[in-house]
């Protein structure tokens, strides 16, 4: 190059890393402010958990600390004559719950399982979709049917009247299959080849390979959609409240306590704070119901999100 | 004497994740308008070395680093470097093309874009020299708003060249830049080193020994993050010092 | 021969509870379809109420959930977008991040109910908003916030690294990165996430009950101040509380409801399904 064009460049560098330098400095402003906002939004979750609890405690702790232990657990909820028993609709929750369960694992592994390893792709194209829509369905219009359409069924089938805690168990059933569906599958999905392979190598039946060697690899992963199915089942509202009967007692020990009408948390909660003055007893303890459902799921969750951290740990040889 | 423009003192780097030493003492110069060329086998440091240049460490490697780097005498590890700016003098073309989605005018300009220059001209004039030198205007003047994922696996070798040069950077680093390319654009790269040595300082770690022998200027071996023996390469690949780098480069071991 | 006959028996049960998963599905939705459908008019849909609620249309419960939806989207995206770039970007395993991930597993499980507690003591009472659409779309955009959070995440998360190598290589920051290397080429997915969150928003009774909605409201709302109606609650007051509410009202309420969630569903679905078609990379 000749002295002038390499004069030239010197000059045009130097202008070139020059110019840039005003909006540069803006720009570095700028940027630490962004940085700082996007980090303050991923903390936000973390406080909003918080404000949760908190503002649950504000309206709910005169419920644990105003009323006796044994008072709160015992088997009467009759609000209107100042008696808090929250038993029944724990056991309400819980008998709902555990139906659904019942219902849903089987069912859902199951269709896992279909999905997963018999299913032709033609089959998984419109399946799997279908399942989609039903996560999609509003929980009120899954009450609203059960009320209108599964209710008068149950009735017919012998039970004193379609509304119990079984009807709340099958539309809680059908909430909960997606969940436990698409976990599942995950959890068979993530089996390696080879396991099912060795097993049909040395002359397994397609049954055999699944029951005895998928199954129990990928066991935890099931076990976390069982856990994440029953959190989903506890939370429902609006479709427990339309079938099961709000019947706030504990029905009889018997062959047919499923066919009994109870009453969720949940539902108690929706049904009655309309219906309560702000600041009352019955207002705190129906906040104080919703702290044990905060806690209960949070319990679920923890355990679940442990479960697969255990998971992860093994399947990477224990390094995390 | 010529003051090294980048000179490595003493330069230590250990995974964290592993414990692995993946450098140990190294010291080094390097001085403008050579093609410094560091070989040897897999695993001996090299990529790693290249990566503290221009501190995509930062980014890449987690692992405890001591030692000392200048570049132009000032320690690119101190507190307060601009390391956007160091990137931008300190280019780096890495063994896969990896074209950025979009045009190919969108890849030359997008560094100098987001170094604040906005003159439609300046850009354009960027775009035209950058290719020029990697030796890719030709094939590409007419389509430069089209997309880079057209362009053959040579051609976007060369644009990643060409779009580290639209920086306008005092040295460009090459990691393994021909490793997936056909012959004929390894041998097109190869000469374009030459040419760009001109302007640039070139640091390169080879395909080959026989890549390195044709290229280097100066060069370096490496083995088990020790620098083994630096040299002339006329010397080193036929009369080397070190009993290591002859059963290297003879190929007793690779 | 005992194992293929356990062979044929087992794929047969697990057929059969396939088929029983699936058929009130497909049992569902006709129903409501097919029973709902009388109801739908013209009238049904853009008329108020009338005759104490039992003729008229629903458009107020239409335009009250398409609000509320909006609402949320408002709460809820620029916080669930930030977060979720905070996550895939900034966080790399720091305890932090794991306090912040676990807080989002808990947000997720939490019953809807008690986000209608959360939102009723902390914006209704506490914030002094009342029952209010501010009120109502806070309490729905914090619930939504989960799902946009993860799937915006994994959207970001699914950008290749090689781009985030190269443009920081080129001397682009890590901002600079983000913005034009990373974001753009993960709006499909963040879009399908928020998508997918507004239409489970908009099926929710529980976090409206006791922050937004109303049943009889002889206005339209007129401000964010105002209570609105809403589809859910519509739905769930007139099947149980109103004495002789015409049931093909109650099924077209049921399937207005289902066809407002289903095409914003549908909508995410296609976008993701041709955002995968369009990647160039």
């Amino acid at each position: 190059m000749s002295l002038s064009q390499i004069a030239r460049k010197q000059y045009l560098d130097v202008k070139a890393r020059a110019r840039p330098t005003a909006r540069w400095l803006l720009g570095n402003w700028m940027e630490l402010i962004i940085e700082t906002l996007i980090r303050l939004a991923g903390l936000s979750t973390t406080v909003i958990v918080g404000l949760i609890f908190f503002f649950l405690l504000r309206e709910g702790l005169p419920t644990f600390l105003d009323i006796p232990l044994r008072a709160l657990f015992s088997s009467r909820w009759y609000p209107t004559q100042g008696l808090y028993g929250l038993w029944p609709l724990i056991v309400g929750s819980l008998l709902v719950t555990a139906g659904a369960v019942l219902i849903a694992v089987p069912l859902g592994l199951t269709t896992a399982i279909y999905l997963g390893e018999i299913a032709p792709p033609w089959q998984k194209e419109i399946l799997k979709p279908l399942i989609e829509m039903l996560a999609g369905i509003p929980s009120i219009v899954l009450g609203f049917l059960g009320w209108v359409a599964l209710a008068p069924i149950i009735q017919d089938l012998g039970a004193p009247t379609g509304l119990t805690a079984f009807s709340g168990s099958v539309i809680l059933a059908y909430m909960a299959l997606p969940t436990i569906i698409s976990i599942s599958e995950d959890a068979l999905y993530a089996v390696p080849k080879d396991y099912r392979d060795a097993a049909l190598a040395i002359g397994a039946t397609q049954w055999q390979t699944i029951w005895r060697v998928v199954f129990p690899a990928a066991r935890s992963g099931l076990v976390m959609a069982v856990m994440l199915g029953i959190g989903r089942a506890i939370g429902e509202t609006m479709a427990v409240m339309l079938v099961t009967g709000n019947a706030a007692h504990i029905p009889a020990f018997g062959t047919d306590m499923l066919f009994q009408p109870v009453r969720t948390m949940t539902a108690t909660i929706a049904a009655e704070m309309g219906e309560v003055s702000q600041g009352s007893m019955h207002y705190s303890v129906l906040f104080g119901i919703g702290i044990l459902l905060f806690l209960t799921t949070f319990a679920i969750n923890f355990l679940a999100g442990r479960l697969v951290g255990q998971q992860v740990a093994r399947r990477r040889g224990g390094r995390l | 004497m010529q003051q090294p423009i980048i000179s490595v003192q003493n330069a230590h780097f250990t995974y964290s994740t592993d414990g692995l030493e993946a450098l140990k003492n190294v010291s080094l110069e390097i001085y403008r308008h050579e093609i410094f060329v560091l070989f040897g086998p897999a695993r001996s440091g090299k990529s790693t070395l290249l990566r503290l240049f221009n501190r995509l460490s930062d980014l890449l490697e987690k692992g405890d680093y001591k030692g000392t780097i200048l570049f132009n005498g000032r320690d690119i590890f101190e507190r307060g470097t601009d390391v956007a700016d160091l990137r931008r003098r300190i280019g780096m073309v890495f063994a896969i093309p990896t074209p950025l989605p979009g045009s190919i005018r969108d890849n030359l300009t997008f560094g100098s874009r987001m170094a604040g220059i906005r003159d439609k001209s300046e850009l354009d004039e960027r775009v035209e020299r950058s290719l020029r030198h990697a030796a890719l205007w030709d094939e590409v003047k007419d389509r430069l708003d089209e997309s880079a994922s057209a362009l053959s696996g040579g051609q976007k070798q060369r644009l990643c060249i060409a779009r580290s040069l639209a920086l306008e950077p005092e040295v460009l680093i090459l990691d393994n830049p021909t490793s997936g390319l056909d012959p004929l654009s390894t041998s097109m790269v190869e000469e374009t080193l030459h040419a760009l040595k001109l302007r640039y300082t070139i640091i390169m770690v080879p395909h080959s020994v026989q890549q390195a022998a044709r290229v280097a200027t100066r060069a370096a071996f490496m083995l088990n993050g020790e620098v083994i023996e630096v040299g002339d390469p006329g010397e080193m690949f036929v009369n080397p010092k070190d009993q290591r780098t002859e059963d290297y480069v003879t190929g007793r071991f690779g | 021969m005992k194992r293929q006959h356990t062979q044929k028996l087992a794929v047969g049960l697990i057929t059969a509870a396939a088929a029983l998963v699936v058929i009130p599905i497909i049992l569902v939705i006709v129903m409501i379809f097919v029973k709902g459908i009388t109801a739908i008019s013209w009238e049904f849909l853009t008329a108020k109420p009338s005759h104490g609620m039992k003729a008229g249309g629903i458009m107020p419960a239409i335009l009250g959930t398409l609000i509320l939806t909006l609402g949320t989207a408002i709460a809820c995206i620029p916080l669930a977008i930030g977060a979720a770039i905070y996550l895939a970007e900034y966080s790399s395993d720091s305890r932090l991040a794991r306090w912040v991930r676990l807080a989002m597993v808990n947000l997720a499980g939490i019953p809807s109910i008690v986000y209608g507690l959360f939102g009723l003591g902390a914006f209704v009472l506490f914030l002094n908003l009342g029952t209010s659409i501010l009120a109502g779309s806070l309490t729905l955009g914090i619930m939504t916030l989960p799902v946009v959070i993860s799937t915006a995440e994994e959207a970001i998360r699914a950008v290749p690294q090689e781009f985030r190598i190269v443009s920081q290589s080129l001397g682009a920051t890590r901002w600079q990165t983000i913005r034009h290397q990373v974001l753009p080429h993960a709006v499909p997915g963040i879009m399908t996430g928020i998508i997918l969150g507004l239409s489970r928003a908009a099926g929710e009774t529980a976090p409206i009950l006791f922050t937004v909605a109303a049943f009889y409201l002889p206005n339209l709302p007129r401000s964010a101040s105002d209570q609105t109606m809403a589809l859910p609650y519509h739905l769930y007051v007139i099947s149980t509380q109103v004495p002789a509410m015409p049931l093909a009202v109650q099924y077209g309420t049921a399937l207005v409801l289902l066809l407002v969630v289903l095409s914003l569903t549908l909508t995410a679905t296609v976008i993701r399904a041709r955002m995968r078609r369009r990647r160039d990379w």
